[in-house]
């Protein structure tokens, strides 16, 4: 414990703050500034995050996060487990997204197997990963809004996304820690009601959509909060190595879904959004206008979502189906190596990108020959993109801080892994 | 009436009161609760006490659910343990509730509830108050919701941590730049009614509510008591998502639930006064023949005011610090300043006699 014998509110002195911290932030004034740790229990740091503020009376002068409160081993845990049972770590990162992180290890693991989905299967993938962008750009929406104190549209988002959750549900017996894509396709073909379900959602979500932008999009207090606020230059957010909806608001065309297609999103018509100005309102845009264009691919891969077999026919890499069990013995071989010991893959590595809800979400991945992964690394985005943080921040307004660590939209899963 | 019998007098209905407002203190609590609830999809509480009534359909129905939440609350909030953190300002920070809540109970003491009900209202005073006939009600109420601002201030101080510091900060600057803009607004309904007795604005409505002659002035006065009241889009002292909880972070138990008291009494209250400046207070229909309806008709506008601030407590976002101040010095005051004076100079024109003949050859220049 730290005990000083100052009376004063400042009760850390600066050295032992920043020896506890280790942030290595510089401090502009030692003296009249006020150093207040914000988190890592804070109301709107989205999870564990801390921030140590610097602060001269409300504007924020120097800005450090601190993470790493959440860590729990994922990528090291992912060494001892076979390939497909890998997987479930990969739920557990972006908590918000679980789809998008199964859909990016799964395909680096199908290129280092070298096998592919069939058409459907990866169809499925599609409408599944873009309904979980619409489910996490509704949590991002919620508590952005929440962040600014509209109180209502965070509990109007839970609800849609309740509906999408129960989707989930359907396809997979999971809320959340879905686990649904495999290697060589899906866990199980979609349920008969699925479908309709999905499409009515598609149905209502846009009147839904409008209500929020109702509340938001032109209200002068929101735009008085968002507008100019939290400017991020499309140099210094190629520089920081910014992706997704955070970067495109700043200028910047880049969509993994469109710059190097997977799961043949090159099939589908969408249009990017970009918008130039790099505030929290571009950013708010970027991410309204994206559920438009989720809802679009949706649309279009239900219309013409192929028939067929769900899984690839390589049993030496996919289950044999529980029907086969009973009559092959090659299948009860096939069912008790694949659930004992894994797949063997090749040496060497990959690293397969996808367009997570959050911006580029990658999987590095390396194989020994044995069947387990020798080396597993996720580039998370919200790691990537919390470092612009400091850079946007910097002499704002303590109430604008929160907004843009709003509107960067980060989960704290994905960023201590 | 001799002193010793309007003291009594006071102490007695003073007394009836205040417990009549801390219970619906109470139940303002469960009305947001409620009303929040429904307006954003939600129930509300509804486990603390309700009647059961007979199951339709196999159906479990429940009336009044949640009717004894407040109780619970209460019971909660009683039994915690009193936590001081350690290196407070024990003084000031025992204090500092008190101040919050005491001024929010004294400001009922000035308004109107009812008119002239027999046996209730002795004879000299023609409306039924605490303290009735009071001639300076209105700079009364001006001077005591000023006090209020002391209790959140200190809380922030004395509890010496760097959020609630933040949050006192906030509130000082807050609190005084929306007096003024207040203070300019009350100032309209002064002039109309040529009274500041609280009874006199009322006596004053009755053949028209001030809100009709002057939206403005009801409009900016509206304004400066939700931000004056802390509350949401103006709730920038106790910013959940910025300062955790602001000036009362380090409090709890019943000393967190007397800064909860005092905000939602002077809701209650300030509603009151909103209405009795500009709503036209307890007159209503028939309140001239059956005085009893006035208690009708002034709780009726209250509740409406508590709904309004709840409606807009869902709908908007928080305004931003600077902004705020920028809005209460830059927007409401000049807008007060102009409208007090222009009104100032059509009251004086009226009484000299020369507001008709102005009027009549200004229409004649127009259509000649």
């Amino acid at each position: 414990m730290l005990s000083t014998g100052s009376d004063t509110i400042q009760e850390l002195t600066v050295e032992e703050l920043r020896a506890k911290v280790g942030t290595g932030m510089e401090i502009a004034n030692e003296e009249e500034h006020l150093l207040l740790s914000m988190g890592p229990q804070h109301p709107s740091t989205h999870g564990v995050l801390r921030l140590l503020v610097e602060l001269d009376g409300e504007t924020v002068v120097n800005l450090a996060p601190d993470i790493g409160f959440l860590h729990t081993g994922i990528e090291k845990s992912m060494e001892s487990k076979t390939f497909t049972k890998a997987l479930v770590m990969t739920d557990r990162m972006d908590y918000l997204s679980p789809m998008s992180n199964n859909l990016g290890y799964i395909l680096a693991v199908e290129k280092l197997i070298g096998i592919e989905a069939p058409p459907r299967a990866q169809a499925i993938r599609v409408i599944l990963a873009e309904l979980q962008r619409v489910a996490s750009h509704l949590v991002w929406l919620g508590t952005h809004a929440l962040d600014l104190a509209a109180m209502s549209v965070f509990l109007y988002c839970f609800r849609e996304r309740e509906y999408i959750l129960d989707l989930f549900e359907m396809v997979s017996g999971q809320r959340m820690m879905v686990s649904y894509f495999r290697p060589g396709g899906v866990w199980r073909d979609l349920p008969e009601e699925f479908i309709p379900a999905v499409r009515h959602f598609l149905d209502f979500f846009p009147a839904r959509l409008a209500d929020y932008e109702a509340l938001l999009t032109n209200n002068p207090i929101f735009l008085n909060r968002a507008k100019g606020v939290g400017i991020i230059s499309r140099d210094d957010a190629v520089s920081l190595g910014l992706t997704g909806p955070s970067l495109r608001a700043s200028g910047v065309q880049w969509d993994i879904r469109k710059t190097q297609p997977y799961s043949g999103y090159e099939q589908y018509e969408f249009d990017v959004p970009v918008r130039t100005d790099g505030d929290v309102y571009s950013r708010y845009q970027c991410r309204i206008e994206e559920f438009h264009q989720s809802l679009r691919i949706l649309q279009q891969a239900l219309d013409k979502l192929p028939d067929g077999p769900v899984n690839a026919s390589d049993r030496k890499y996919v289950p044999p189906p529980r029907a086969e069990l009973g009559r092959s013995m090659e299948a009860v071989i096939h069912h008790f190596k694949l659930w004992t010991e894994g797949f063997k893959a090749p040496e060497g590595f990959v690293y397969q990108s996808v367009e997570s809800p959050r911006g580029e979400f990658a999987c590095y991945l390396r194989g020994d020959g044995g069947s387990k992964p020798a080396r597993v690394h996720f580039r998370a985005p919200s790691y990537v993109n919390l470092a612009s943080l400091p850079k946007m921040a910097k002499n704002l307004f303590m109430a604008d801080l929160v907004a843009i660590i709003g509107s960067i939209d980060i989960v704290l899963g994905e960023i201590d892994r | 009436m001799t002193p010793g019998q309007i003291a009594i007098r006071a102490l007695i209905v003073g007394f009836i009161v205040t417990f009549a407002f801390i219970t619906g203190f109470a139940y303002t609590t469960l009305l947001e609760r409620k009303v929040l609830g429904r307006l954003q999809h939600r129930v509300g509480p509804n486990r603390a006490g309700y009647i059961p009534l007979p199951t339709r359909g196999g159906k479990e129905r429940k009336l009044l659910g949640g009717i004894l939440q407040p109780a619970a609350d209460a019971v909660k909030l009683f039994f915690k343990e009193d936590i001081t953190p350690g290196k407070v300002d024990l003084v000031i920070y025992n204090l500092a509730p008190m101040l919050a809540v005491i001024p929010a109970i004294l400001i009922l003491a000035v308004i109107p509830l009812a008119g002239k009900v027999p046996w209730l209202v002795p004879d000299p005073y023609q409306y039924f108050a605490v303290a009735p006939g009071v001639n300076v009600g209105v700079l009364f109420i001006l001077a005591i919701t000023s006090i209020g601002v002391y209790g959140v201030v200190l809380a922030g101080w004395a509890s010496n941590s760097k959020y609630a510091v933040l949050g006192g900060i906030r509130a000082s600057a807050q609190m005084i730049s929306y007096e003024l803009a207040m203070g300019l607004s009350v100032l309209i309904p002064i002039m109309l009614a040529d009274s500041m007795d609280m009874g006199g604005i009322v006596a004053a409505q009755k053949n028209g509510w001030f809100v009709f002659l002057q939206p403005i002035a009801a409009f900016i006065f509206s304004i400066a008591v939700m931000a004056e009241l802390q509350r949401a889009p103006f709730d920038l002292l106790e910013a959940e998502q910025e300062l955790s909880a602001g000036f009362n972070v380090e409090y709890g138990g019943m000393r967190f639930g007397m800064f909860f008291m005092a905000e939602y009494m002077k809701m209650a209250s300030l509603s009151a006064i909103a209405a009795t400046l500009f709503f036209g207070g307890y007159r209503g229909p028939f309140v001239d023949q059956v005085p009893l309806l006035g208690f009708v008709y002034i709780s009726i506008k209250i509740i409406i005011g508590l709904l309004l601030m709840i409606w807009i407590r869902a709908s908007f976002p928080r305004l931003r610090y600077d902004q705020l101040m920028s809005f209460g010095w830059k927007v409401l005051l000049p807008v007060s300043v102009a409208n007090f004076v222009v009104m100032a100079i059509v009251l004086v024109l009226q009484a000299e006699g020369v507001f008709q003949p102005l009027v009549s050859a200004i229409l004649e220049f127009i259509g000649g």
